[in-house]
């Protein structure tokens, strides 16, 4: 597998957690939809949604199975894609760009600690 | 994890390969950006034509002065009336009337067949065959049981485009009727083509010898440029392979069959012949007295098709309610690629859930509307 991108940590359930200051941008790596296939549908909490790390922040639906997505710190979804929700292909053909789910004002680190940088995560999963 | 003799055909053409029941099997191929994935090859199938391995699933060969015989103690349908060349869809049973496995017996001459199982019943059903053999109530029968699956390769060639490009260069194989098999001299290589499938589509399966493969794929698809976005043929996954026959309403082992579902709950009564023992020909099989009581009364559960309103797909496991009460469970469910909604099989109260009622399925994060229906949810359109 190609070295995911190195400006972001991911998580044991195949998220990708882009921090910038207190902003956290959240996707599916390329390793998980490849195991999804074809994803048909996604839906996302709505803005304002607040959790903590380790919470369920939404599902896609792919043609083989349903999936739940997890974030790994504590925050408030600000912002979902919809450019995603109206073509949810955008998550395999571009999971690390144009297929981002979700943008979250983050309030605190909580479980970032468990995720691992890309370089790790690549050898986890070759 | 075993390897099929079209491993490096699958790398060639970009398989994802994950585990499936200890093989190492293509799930899809490329991506959808370049054409393919499990969407695109589905409906490569439907439209034109798709080539699958099924390499994986087990192929036995049963021969000698009993193999009829016992072959009648084992399926669930007759053997006697099969003419040399016919294939036949049948269950095996366990002595409770829960299912084994379903298979395909490809009869080659009177004492000469062969069985195709499914790859993750492989050794189970080969240790039940010996244990069928040897207890049989008659004492001992004399067949050759051999497992054949390493030796032997095994591909579908599924959809409209298939049967045509076969009369390019046979005239009998597109002359065989559905369910009818020829063994072809090729070359120096013996195949075994079947009029059969798992896709709702016409098209063939094809039984070669495991050194050969190459060989004769190279023959087979010599016509096809698999490189081009309009080939008509290109290589499918098992991905592809489930929702194709999700919607041909076909079952699934460790779905919509399984050793705790009883076998005239399936859908599938046709291939289970309940007067096997008293046409004087056939042979009680194992599991005959159970379904026969079962029969009797009728079995507490039948299997339903279900169109699900919205986006959101039901799921293995998820709970079939009418008028607020539980009525089953799903057995299978995906968006249907061909028909753009979600389809869904599951088994309900033999009472409940008849064709057009409202039912809802729990999703256990949500309630979907749906309707039951008939099955299959696609047919192929008649040629």
């Amino acid at each position: 597998m190609a070295t995911p991108p190195a400006d972001r940590v991911y998580s044991q359930s195949h998220e990708w957690h882009k921090i910038e200051d207190d902003m956290v941008t959240l996707g599916l790596t390329q390793f998980a939809v490849d195991q999804l296939t074809d994803v048909t549908y996604a839906e996302m909490k709505k803005p304002g949604f607040a959790f903590k790390a380790g919470d369920i922040v939404g599902e896609v639906e792919s043609v083989k199975t349903t999936s739940d997505i997890y974030c790994f710190v504590d925050g408030a979804i600000v912002e979902t894609n919809k450019a995603v929700a109206d073509d949810p292909s955008l998550l395999n053909s571009d999971p690390y760009g144009k297929g981002w789910l979700i943008k979250v004002k983050m309030s605190g680190k909580g479980k970032l600690g468990e995720c691992v940088d890309a370089a790790t995560y690549a050898k986890q999963h070759g | 994890m075993q390897k099929t003799p079209l491993f490096d055909f699958h790398t060639q053409h970009k398989g994802h390969m994950v585990d499936f029941a200890g093989w190492n099997m293509p799930l899809y191929y490329g991506t959808p950006t370049e054409g393919g994935g499990l969407t695109n090859e589905h409906m490569q199938v439907r439209k034109s034509g798709g080539i699958f391995d099924v390499s994986h699933m087990g192929r036995v060969k049963v021969s000698g002065r009993h193999a009829r015989k016992f072959l009648e103690r084992l399926c669930t349908r007759k053997i006697h009336d099969m003419a040399a060349g016919q294939c036949r869809y049948s269950l095996v049973c366990n002595e409770q009337g829960g299912v084994k496995d379903d298979i395909i017996v490809y009869r080659y001459d009177d004492d000469d067949f062969m069985l195709v199982v499914n790859a993750s019943n492989r050794e189970k059903i080969l240790g039940h065959m010996e244990q069928v053999r040897t207890s049989a109530p008659g004492g001992e029968l004399v067949c050759k049981i051999v497992d054949q699956t390493m030796d032997t390769s095994m591909v579908a060639l599924q959809g409209p485009a298939i049967i045509p490009m076969i009369g390019k260069f046979s005239k009998e194989i597109p002359s065989l009727k559905k369910y009818r098999f020829a063994v072809k001299n090729l070359m120096i290589i013996k195949l075994t083509v079947s009029r059969t499938g798992y896709t709702g589509e016409d098209g063939v399966e094809v039984i070669l010898p495991a050194g050969m493969t190459g060989l004769a794929m190279k023959f087979l698809l010599q016509d096809v440029d698999m490189s081009k976005a309009d080939a008509m043929i290109k290589p499918a996954g098992l991905g592809a392979r489930d929702t194709l026959r999700t919607e041909a309403g076909m079952p699934l082992y460790g779905h919509e069959l399984g050793e705790e579902i009883n076998a005239l709950e399936c859908g599938v009564d046709f291939a289970i012949s309940l007067d096997k023992a008293e046409d004087g020909k056939g042979e009680a099989f194992v599991g005959y007295e159970a379904l026969k009581k079962t029969a009797a009364t009728g079995p507490a559960r039948k299997l339903v098709g279900l169109m699900i309103e919205g986006k959101r797909a039901a799921r293995q496991g998820a709970t079939i309610l009418q008028d607020g009460k539980t009525i089953g469970v799903v057995t299978s469910g995906c968006p249907s690629p061909t028909l753009g909604a979600c389809i869904a099989m599951g088994f309900a109260s033999r009472e409940r859930a008849n064709i057009g009622d409202a039912v809802e399925v729990d999703t256990g994060k949500g309630v979907l509307t749906a309707k039951v229906v008939a099955m299959p949810f696609y047919k192929a359109p008649k040629v």
